[in-house]
């Protein structure tokens, strides 16, 4: 477990080490990159002096480490505001919007692939299955103006854009859940078939249960078993489709943030956007691995690799 | 093969070549059909500046395949040689590369792309170079483990007996036994490119006007969908239309090679 913890940190250190790098890629001065060709000098040099920039690279990284483990990533090259101020504030509407959309793809998919299963080689289960194959192959920024063209412009029942109310969460939510329902109405319904076979049925069968039941208590807590490994390695995909899904639904998250710094050349915010998204990223990952070892008690043990 | 792919990709590659042989221009704007509807002259319609979309779409794809052959071969080639090489070797400098690998996999999806496409000046070097920096890690995860059974293998063992010299058993025995999950995974991989290459352009870091491609075309379309919805539903379904495509010819040579699931699958 230490030696687990340790390899984290080490990973975490060297995402930061990357990110930080990323500032010195760029071809010529950054400083006359962020401000353009016009500026003055005396405004060059202080932007220099604020990001530490006339330092040498191995004491700027040093400083903005320590800086970053108080909290300060520093400010905004654009509106003079905390970095960290408008990462909370964004960090907190791409928690929202992934939130909603794990939800709305863990009950659709699981509600999907469990009446797929039931009913397997029905027409319902044929229709559920060509939706599905439909959903994993559209990507986001086709999905996105396609529920907007919809949902919005023809019936007119949610906002194109903004997010002003509830009901403007609805399409961008979709957008970012669909794909994943589509995999998790598939792998719920193939392991739900695998394990109809399975000894467990069987017995629970045998000692009377109704059919359902057989489903729900039985067969579906191993099914939740894999999902769980599947969410944790669709996170990634998720977030990366936030950054599409946000831009399209001008939803003010992280990754619109990102987006909008990329444009405005305000390095500080791109740095720290993608230090974010890639430590969540890890932090996702190490909650899997522990959900994972809750809902499976053999791999407390560790007798299952 | 399904009959579906090979008119997708038919129609495309044709398509593509026609447009040189019979020097469609897509770039000739038409300021008295802005946004005009499918019709004889334009059977996608026309875009924001009058252009042809199905013209521009042909021009797209030729720059979107070009992008993604020069990225396969980069990345394909430098994933190979690390791999191989780390799973071969093992010990410490494995443990390194695999560190390496990791570091790289903890950046989701297209984040790393997206971050360099952001520091650098767009244009199309640039984005080979950003869609390469992640590209190679698949590549390298795939025949790091496949050298790592192989090179346990008695025939390698007996080769290694007979006094091969290393670089005979990884040209010999290591890349041979790679070639075709490799083929595979390579397919799968072209499919998420397009996507990854699209979205970049979509996010405005991708080729500059006035070069074609489908994410930026896709990104002008999402402004007109009011008035123009077949701009943003055609752009839409060629790219969907590729990807199915390439997915499904992935699909088709998984089966045909009889490959097994753990080597592709991770």
């Amino acid at each position: 477990m230490l030696k687990r913890i340790f390899l984290i940190l080490l990973q975490v250190l060297a995402i930061y080490i990357v990110t930080f790098m990323l500032l010195h890629l760029i071809p010529g001065d950054p400083i006359q990159v962020m401000l353009g060709e016009s500026a003055s000098l005396a405004d060059q040099n202080k932007l220099r002096m604020q990001l530490g920039l006339d330092k040498s690279i191995y004491l700027q990284l040093t400083s903005s480490l320590v800086k970053v483990f108080q909290g300060d990533f520093g400010v905004s090259i654009l509106n003079h505001k905390p970095v960290l101020e408008q990462l909370i504030t964004a960090g907190r509407n791409t928690y929202i919007l992934a939130g909603a959309s794990l939800l709305i793809a863990l009950s659709f998919g699981l509600m999907g692939g469990i009446i797929s299963a039931k009913f397997h080689n029905s027409a319902v289960d044929k229709i559920i299955m060509s939706i599905s194959i439909f959903f994993i192959s559209i990507p986001h920024f086709f999905l996105g103006p396609l529920l907007i063209l919809f949902f919005s412009i023809w019936l007119g029942w949610f906002p194109v854009n903004g997010m002003g109310s509830f009901s403007s969460l609805v399409l961008p939510a979709f957008t970012l859940a669909l794909g994943l329902i589509a995999i998790i109405v598939k792998l719920t319904r193939n392991c739900m078939l695998e394990l109809i076979d399975s000894d467990i049925v069987r017995t629970a069968r045998a000692k009377g249960l109704s059919e359902w039941a057989v489903l729900i208590n039985h067969v579906f807590r191993l099914v939740l078993i894999p999902i769980i490994s599947v969410l944790g390695m669709q996170f990634g995909s998720l977030l990366s489709g936030a950054v599409i899904t946000e831009t399209i639904f001008s939803w003010n998250g992280i990754g619109m943030l990102l987006v909008d710094s990329i444009q405005t050349r305000d390095y500080p915010i791109t740095q720290a956007c993608i230090f974010v998204i890639a430590l969540s990223y890890v932090l996702v990952n190490i909650l899997t691995d522990f959900i994972y070892k809750v809902a499976d008690p053999r791999m407390r043990t560790g007798k299952i690799a | 093969m399904h009959k579906a792919s090979i008119t997708i990709a038919l129609f495309w590659i044709i398509g593509t070549a026609l447009m040189f042989i019979m020097n469609w221009d897509a770039n000739d704007m038409q300021f008295n059909a802005i946004l005009a509807s499918p019709n004889i002259e334009a059977i996608f319609g026309r875009d924001d500046y009058g252009r042809s979309i199905i013209y521009r779409l042909f021009a797209g794809f030729k720059n979107s395949i070009e992008i993604i052959l020069v990225v396969s071969l980069i990345s394909c080639t430098t994933g190979v040689v690390i791999g191989t090489v780390s799973g071969y070797v093992g010990g410490k400098f494995d443990a390194i590369v695999s560190f390496i690998i990791n570091l790289f996999m903890s950046f989701p999806g297209i984040l790393l792309a997206i971050a360099f496409a952001a520091m650098l000046n767009p244009g199309k070097l640039n984005l080979i170079l950003a869609l390469s920096i992640g590209g190679w890690v698949s590549y390298a995860r795939l025949s790091r483990g496949q050298a790592l059974m192989v090179r346990n293998f008695e025939y390698v063992k007996a080769s290694k007996s007979m006094g091969a010299s290393h670089w005979w058993i990884v040209a010999r025995h290591l890349i041979p036994s790679l070639s075709t999950p490799l083929l595979v995974e390579a397919t799968y991989a072209v499919a998420g490119l397009i996507i990854a290459e699209a979205s970049l352009s979509f996010l405005g870091l991708g080729l500059q006007a006035p070069e074609a491609s489908w994410g930026a075309m896709m990104r002008d379309s999402v402004r007109y969908l009011l008035v123009s919805p077949h701009y943003a539903i055609f752009v839409g379904m060629s790219i969907m239309s590729i990807v199915y495509c390439i997915n499904h010819t992935g699909d088709y040579l998984h089966k045909y090679f009889n490959i097994k699931e753990s080597l592709t699958k991770h």
